[in-house]
C-alpha cells in the first residue's frame, strides 16, 4: 500500500469511528475542548501506528489508543491541577467501601430508579472517578463485550467482571446520593 | 447440573444480564430465577441500572473536528465524509480490487458492495447473531411502539440517517418498537414486527448502491432476506418460512416507496 493509499484507508477508519473516539474521550476529559484535543492526539498517533494495525476491530483499536492517549494527557495535565487529584482521592474512598454483591432490596420505588433520569443519570456518571467512569461507557455506551474491554483496557477477563461489578455500585450510590436532593 | 443457589445467581446475574453467560449457566441460572423472587428482582434491579445507563448522552463528533481532522490526515484535499456519505471516485473501484481485504473493509461505503458481491457470509452471521441476541431478555426493543410516528423520530439524534418506518398491521405484519443495534461496523436502526408467533428483525442503512431486487438465503434455520432499495440496504431475519419472509419484505418494499 503506497503512502497515498495508506493515508486513505486510515482516514475512512477514523471517519467511521470518531464519534465513539470522541465520546470515550468526552467522556473521559468531561470537557468538550479537551475531548478534541485528545482525540486529535490520538488519531495522529494512529496514523503513526497504522501499520502495526492487522484488520481486525479498528473501532478498539482506536478506542485503545483514543484512552492510552488520556491517560497520557491526564498525567500532564495534574502536574499543575491538585483539585482534580483530591476528587479522585474521595472517589477512590467510596470505592474502598463497597462489598461483595449483595440482595439489594429491589423495590420498584427505590429512590435511586426514580432519580434515574438522563440529567441524574449524566451527573452520576460524571461524578465517578475516571476507572469505574471509563468502563461504564465502554460496556454500556459503546456496547463492547467483556473480551473486547479487555483488550481495550488491558486486563484480564476477570478484572473486567469485577470493575464493572464495583462501577455499577458506585453508580447506584451516586445515584442515590443525587437523589436526596 | 444440582440446582443452583442464591449465592451462585448472584454471582452470576450481572454476566447474564450483560449477555456474557455461558449457555449452560444460563440455562441453570435462569431455572433458579423462575423459582426465586428476590433473584429475579434483583435481576430487573441491574437491568433498571443499564437501561438508565444507556440513557446518558452519547456525544457526537462536531464538525469542526471532523474537518480538522481531515485536514491532519489526508495528503489531499479529499473528502473525509460522515459514515453515510463516503464518496469514492468514479474509477476508484477498479485499482481498488487488488488492494488488500483490510481496506476494503474499512471503507464503509463499500461495505454494501464487498457484502453484495460475496453474500458476504460474515455479514449474514452477524445479522443472525444480532437477531438471536435481540430475542433473549429485554434486548428487543429501546422503544416499544406500534406506532411508525413513535418509532421513527425515536432514531433521530441516535443515526446519522433516518430510517423508513412502516406498519403493516393491516397485512398481520405489526411493527412491535426498534431499537439500535449494530452491524457492518456501523450502527444501524433495527425494526422489529411480529407475525402471528414469530417475530422479524429488520435492520435498515443507508447504502450507496444501485436498487437490487430481493435475495434470500437460509443459516442457521432463519431465513433471511435482502434487498436495495431507495438508498437503504434492507436485511430481513427470522424464524419465520422463506415464502412468507418473501411477502413481507414485498410488503415492506411496496411501503418504504410510497
Amino acid at each position: 500500500m503506497n503512502e497515498d493509499e495508506r493515508a486513505r484507508s486510515f482516514a475512512a477508519l477514523a471517519s467511521l469511528h470518531l464519534d465513539a473516539a470522541y465520546n470515550l474521550a468526552r467522556w473521559l476529559t468531561r470537557s468538550p475542548t479537551d475531548a478534541e484535543d485528545v482525540v486529535q492526539e490520538a488519531f495522529l498517533r494512529a496514523l503513526r501506528f497504522y501499520d502495526g494495525f492487522r484488520g481486525g476491530d479498528g473501532r478498539a483499536w482506536l478506542l485503545t489508543i483514543v484512552r492510552n492517549t488520556f491517560y497520557t494527557w491526564k498525567a500532564r495535565e495534574r502536574a499543575g491541577r491538585t483539585v482534580e487529584y483530591e476528587e479522585e482521592a474521595a472517589g477512590l474512598q467510596l470505592m474502598e467501601t463497597e462489598t461483595e454483591p449483595a440482595l439489594h432490596n429491589a423495590d420498584p420505588e427505590a429512590l435511586w430508579l426514580r432519580a434515574a433520569d438522563r440529567e441524574r443519570v449524566e451527573r452520576a456518571l460524571l461524578a465517578l472517578p475516571a476507572e469505574p467512569r471509563e468502563i461504564l461507557v465502554l460496556r454500556e455506551l459503546e456496547e463492547l463485550s467483556y473480551k473486547e474491554i479487555a483488550a481495550i483496557i488491558d486486563v484480564p477477563l476477570g478484572t473486567v467482571m469485577s470493575r464493572l461489578s464495583r462501577a455499577r455500585a458506585l453508580l447506584r450510590a451516586q445515584l442515590e446520593v443525587l437523589s436526596e436532593r | 447440573m444440582s440446582a443452583m443457589n442464591c449465592e451462585e445467581a448472584l454471582v452470576l446475574l450481572p454476566v447474564y444480564g450483560d449477555g456474557e453467560l455461558d449457555l449452560p449457566r444460563a440455562l441453570a441460572l435462569e431455572a433458579h430465577l423462575a423459582e426465586c423472587a428476590a433473584c429475579a428482582a434483583e435481576l430487573r434491579a441491574q437491568q433498571a441500572l443499564r437501561t438508565a445507563l444507556r440513557s446518558a448522552p452519547y456525544h457526537r463528533a462536531p464538525e469542526t473536528l471532523r474537518a480538522r481532522l481531515q485536514a491532519q490526515l489526508l495528503p489531499a484535499p479529499a473528502a473525509l465524509a460522515p459514515r453515510a456519505a463516503l464518496r469514492l471516485p468514479s474509477n476508484f473501484l477498479r485499482w481498488a480490487l487488488p488492494l488488500a481485504a483490510a481496506v476494503m473493509l474499512v471503507l464503509g461505503g463499500l461495505n454494501g458492495f464487498q457484502a453484495a458481491q460475496r453474500g458476504d457470509a460474515a455479514l449474514v452471521a452477524e445479522i443472525v447473531d444480532s437477531h438471536v441476541r435481540s430475542l433473549q431478555m429485554d434486548h428487543l426493543s429501546d422503544v416499544v411502539s406500534s406506532d411508525q410516528h413513535t418509532v421513527k423520530p425515536w432514531f433521530t439524534g441516535k443515526l446519522d440517517y433516518s430510517p423508513p418506518v412502516h406498519d403493516l398491521a393491516d397485512r398481520d405484519f405489526a411493527l412491535v418498537g426498534g431499537r439500535l443495534d449494530y452491524l457492518a461496523r456501523r450502527a444501524v436502526a433495527a425494526l422489529v414486527y411480529r407475525h402471528r408467533k414469530h417475530l422479524i428483525n429488520v435492520y435498515v442503512w443507508p447504502g450507496s448502491e444501485a436498487d437490487r431486487s430481493l435475495q434470500a438465503e437460509v443459516r442457521d434455520g432463519y431465513s433471511l432476506v435482502h434487498w436495495q432499495s431507495g438508498g437503504m440496504r434492507w436485511w430481513a431475519v427470522s424464524d419465520l418460512n422463506e415464502d412468507e419472509l418473501r411477502q413481507f419484505a414485498e410488503l415492506l418494499k411496496a411501503a418504504a416507496k410510497t
